[in-house]
């Protein structure tokens, strides 16, 4: 629904990354969400991590939900395959997608409400079946495009814009995430563009189901006071466990913090995720101690940020299914079809 | 003894067998129809079971019929072999008068439990396993052989052939094999010893199966689709479509693997639920894949939201729906064709979509194949309408054939190349005037070609508008589309009587080998009808015509509403007043002496006082 079209003009000294694209290249059409949206700071985030890892922007393909955050995969990409599928439906839509070509880059896009509620189940059997994507849900707590109306996610005693007390107990899915077996989770903040950047690197160069939990204030309904997932609330009750560097291929590995809080992990495609530590007694290895973690803080009112957990030697869905390396799509009749002599046989069979 | 004298057949006659679901039985029944198939007899078997796993009643039936008609005969059993104390009553009672009871002779009966107007013949089943063999599953398992074997003999079967048949069935298990023979002979020659051998009912050799097979519809439809080249398969277990999915994987296990590799060509996930395995079917598709689902009516309720985003989206999809008794639960182990409504106009809006219609096992195999192919021309949703009747049980059918130098229709696909030549590439425009535009995967190209897919209206470049024009305009487009259908899909299939007639008759789907039976009993009541089966819808306009051919033409089903009648009148814009239907609906197979006597007395009303002169 975009009304104004972008000029395509560029700075001839604009940064460009391996591929000579420039961020421009990973822009989509102007978003009609409202002013000051969280989700448009997570569109640029996903722009600027596209951009950082050099990724050819039609390698790309974009699913969604229904919802706010399901319309973003718009504002970006413009040059990727998009879907706005059904709502809560975006899980089996992408698995499906993945299933038929292993090669391109899955990211799927959700809300609270198309994760958290109506597609709740999806949400944990495409996790459970270590789909190789990223799934990032935009977190505000809040139907919005319905106005206002509580998410699965609004905390048991946030008030809504309209002055009504949540009475129901939130689901944390990040929470169930690591329950399900995701091997990659992390939440973080749409103000905190520094450590979500990085995080989204991280989740697009793992290989298996990484899940992303952002917290993305929704300003027209649930920013006001009483809301549990407001720009300020979150600030105040934010809890980072880490902060996180991605290093590709070309990057030397800078250490320029103190040595003892920086730990190196090496994920399949040779990146590797440099997490610097604030909280030292962390570690994102542990997925027991990462529930246990995230259970205890949730108890104090803090929302735990970071990446909570991460498996380095993940496999997906393809491995468990041992498909070929080739796309089923690229897969023609000489490969599928077994011919009529087969057939000779198998009618022999039967008589 | 009553005047009944006892039935003399041969080669013409029902065996019905009464067992107790999972008791091992399903294997030697099987074994029984097959026997009779290798004396050149056609056989056409029926399971009929409860929605249940163990302990509850199983019954499988056996027309055995020289003749060659495969629909159920209906009208009772000639020999029933009785096995379930539970039904004892109702298996004895469904008995033709003159008729046969085999049962296990080991504890005594009283006489009450008989009736004197059939045959009975007692075998001691117990008291021989419980004598040869120790191990209660073996005793079990054998006992079923033991009365195959004491049948063989009663029906003057050539034990030779049952012996060739577990030879192939056990080969390369040496110790399986003698000790199933073994327990075959132990049956037959008690009977040979202690009854009177043959009875009326006989097995005569003869050459009428010729080179047939006999396969479910579920199994033929999933080698349809290994030979169509589906790729991806997400489904979800429901009664009576499982098997087809369970099919297709054990025919990918032995014909997908890379020989070099050992890797997999194909990916099969069972989902959570109905929306997710068309969710992933419809997401394979939009990425290029051929996919696949297989359900049931429950199953296909739950799949409409996306069943319209693949008609309004226009994404390839396929569903085999192997149709059950409805409405809600219904009768989940019992047929019928009561989905054609639900699945023609699946989800919310203005939708319509492609119904193929097979008559059995070698139309399930085409028509599964033939499925790929539409769904990626026409862009748009195709379901496989199979039933319960053909899905499940095994049909005798000519050998499934497949033409090795055909190609895939992998439709309007648009390429790199093509882009790079400065195709103008709009998603939703119609550049040849058939209604179906081109499409891009994606990855496809580094900036042209890409575009986004929505359940949102939509101009012919895919950019979203809720302008009225641009939508009317889309919507337009998808019925010239499916008018293009129509041209595409298996076209109706006419038979004409012998002399010429005023009525005609149209029928689809699994009610064909009944219908077929049907058509001779009519005649020898001096009926005479042409015939059109359907298989497909969008209808052909060969089906607008024969109607307008004939004075009146009746419509056989299987569903209480009449679904295809409806959709007849409905498309074609028929005075319903000329299609009489003809509706069979308890979920038992429809049969020949159903509709003939239907349509008999409907005709002879006629005869009597012809409609167009009642109100003229």
């Amino acid at each position: 629904m975009t009304y104004i079209a972008k000029p395509k003009f560029q700075h001839p000294g604009i940064k460009k990354n391996a591929l000579g694209y420039s961020h421009r290249d990973y822009e989509g059409k102007i978003s009609t969400l409202c002013a000051g949206c969280g989700h448009d700071s997570i569109t640029a985030s996903i722009i600027e991590a596209c951009f950082e890892l050099s990724i050819e922007p039609h390698r790309v393909a974009k699913i969604s939900g229904i919802g706010c955050s399901s319309k973003t995969p718009d504002y970006f990409l413009g040059n990727s395959h998009g879907f706005n599928t059904v709502h809560g439906r975006m899980p089996s839509v992408l698995t499906g997608a993945n299933l038929a070509n292993r090669e391109l880059i899955y990211l799927g896009v959700s809300g609270d409400g198309d994760s958290a509620s109506i597609g709740f189940g999806q949400f944990a059997h495409a996790i459970r079946r270590g789909v190789n994507m990223t799934y990032i849900v935009e977190n505000n707590g809040v139907y919005g495009l319905t106005k206002g109306q509580f998410s699965a996610t609004a905390d048991r005693g946030s008030k809504s814009k309209k002055g009504v007390t949540n009475t129901d107990n939130p689901i944390d899915l990040v929470g169930i995430a690591l329950q399900l077996g995701a091997t990659y989770v992390a939440r973080s903040f749409s103000g905190d563009k520094k450590q979500l950047v990085p995080i989204i690197e991280g989740a697009i160069r793992h290989k298996g189901a990484a899940f992303i939990d952002v917290i993305s204030p929704c300003i027209a309904f649930n920013n006001h006071a009483g809301s549990t997932k407001s720009f300020d609330y979150v600030r105040e009750h934010n809890d980072a466990v880490n902060r996180l560097d991605v290093l590709t291929g070309r990057d030397p590995i800078e250490i320029d913090q103190d040595p003892g809080t920086v730990q190196i992990v090496e994920q399949h495609d040779g990146s590797r995720l440099a997490l610097r530590k604030i909280d030292a007694d962390y570690d994102p290895h542990d997925r027991l101690g990462a529930m246990t973690f995230l259970q205890k803080h949730a108890a104090q009112g803090q929302i735990v940020t970071g990446l909570l957990y991460v498996d380095p030697e993940a496999d997906d869905l393809h491995s468990h299914l041992n498909t070929v390396e080739r796309p089923l799509n690229r897969l023609g009749a000489a490969d599928l079809c077994p011919g009529q002599s087969v057939l000779d046989k198998i009618n022999a069979s039967l008589r | 003894m009553s005047q009944q004298a006892p039935l003399s057949s041969v080669n013409d006659f029902v065996v019905r067998f009464a067992n107790v679901n999972g008791s091992g039985s399903a294997s030697a029944n099987e074994l029984f129809a097959r026997a009779v198939l290798r004396h050149g007899v056609p056989v056409s078997p029926r399971n009929i079971f409860p929605s249940n796993i163990q302990g509850l009643p199983t019954w499988y039936e056996v027309r055995v019929t020289e003749a060659g008609h495969l629909g159920a005969r209906g009208g009772g059993t000639d020999l029933m072999v009785a096995m379930n104390p539970q039904t004892w009553d109702n298996d004895v009672a469904g008995i033709v008068p003159g008729g046969y009871l085999f049962y296990d002779s080991t504890k005594p009966m009283p006489s009450s439990k008989f009736r004197d107007d059939v045959t009975v013949i007692g075998v001691p089943l117990t008291a021989i396993t419980n004598s040869t063999y120790s191990d209660p599953r073996q005793r079990q398992l054998f006992k079923n052989i033991i009365y195959l074997g004491a049948l063989s003999a009663l029906l003057d079967m050539d034990p030779k052939l049952i012996e060739q048949l577990i030879g192939e069935q056990y080969k390369g298990k040496e110790k399986l094999l003698s000790s199933n023979v073994h327990a075959l002979h132990l049956g037959r020659d008690w009977a040979l010893q202690n009854l009177k051998c043959p009875i009326g009912l006989r097995i005569r050799k003869a050459d009428k199966v010729g080179d047939r097979i006999f396969i479910e519809g579920n199994n033929a439809a999933a080698l349809g689709a290994v030979y169509g080249g589906a790729t991806v398969c997400a489904w979800y277990p429901i009664t009576p479509s499982s098997s087809l999915a369970e099919a297709f994987t054990n025919h990918c296990k032995k014909l997908r693997h890379d020989p070099d590799t050992g890797r997999a060509k194909y990916a099969i996930v069972q989902a959570e639920d109905e929306l997710a395995s068309i969710g992933m079917v419809v997401g394979a598709s939009w990425n290029g894949a051929r996919a696949f689902t297989t359900t049931s009516g429950p199953g296909v309720s739950l799949m409409t939201e996306f069943i319209g985003l693949s008609y309004f989206a226009e994404i390839p999809a396929v569903i085999m729906n192997v149709q059950r008794a409805g409405p809600s639960t219904g009768m989940p182990t019992r047929t019928q064709q009561c989905d054609l409504i639900a699945c023609a106009y699946a989800s919310h809006g203005d939708t319509k979509h492609v119904l193929l219609f097979p008559e059995d096992p070698a139309e399930a195999f085409e028509f599964a194949a033939a499925a790929f192919d539409l769904a990626e021309r026409l862009q748009t949703t195709i379901f496989l309408m199979l039933d319960l009747d053909i899905g499940m049980n095994q049909r005798l059918c000519r050998p499934l054939k497949w033409d090795d130098a055909k190609q895939y229709d992998r439709g309007k696909v648009m390429t790199a190349d093509m882009l790079e030549e400065g195709r103008d590439f709009g998603r939703y425009l119609d550049v040849d005037g058939d209604g179906i535009p081109f499409r891009t995967y994606p990855g496809t190209h580094p900036t042209k070609g890409s575009y986004f897919t929505r359940g949102t209206s939509r101009d012919r470049y895919a950019r979203y508008s809720e302008e009225g024009a641009v939508y009317a305009d889309n919507v337009q487009r998808l019925l010239r589309k499916f008018q293009t259908a129509q041209d595409m899909v298996p076209r109706p299939l006419q038979a004409n009587a012998a002399k010429p007639t005023k009525y005609g008759v149209i029928y689809f789907g699994s009610t064909a080998p009944a219908m077929d039976e049907a058509i001779g009993l009519l005649e020898a009541r001096g009926h005479q009808l042409d015939r059109l089966r359907i298989r497909a819808f969008p209808f052909h306009s060969s089906v607008a015509s024969f109607i307008a051919e004939h004075d009146f033409v009746y419509v056989v089903e299987q569903n209480r509403d009449a679904q295809l009648r409806q959709l007849i009148v409905n498309e074609n814009g028929i005075d319903p007043v000329r299609l009489v239907p003809i509706l069979h609906y308890d979920g038992t197979p429809i049969t020949a002496q159903f509709i003939a006597a239907s349509i008999g007395t409907h005709q002879d009303q006629i005869k009597v006082t012809p409609l167009r002169k009642a109100v003229s």
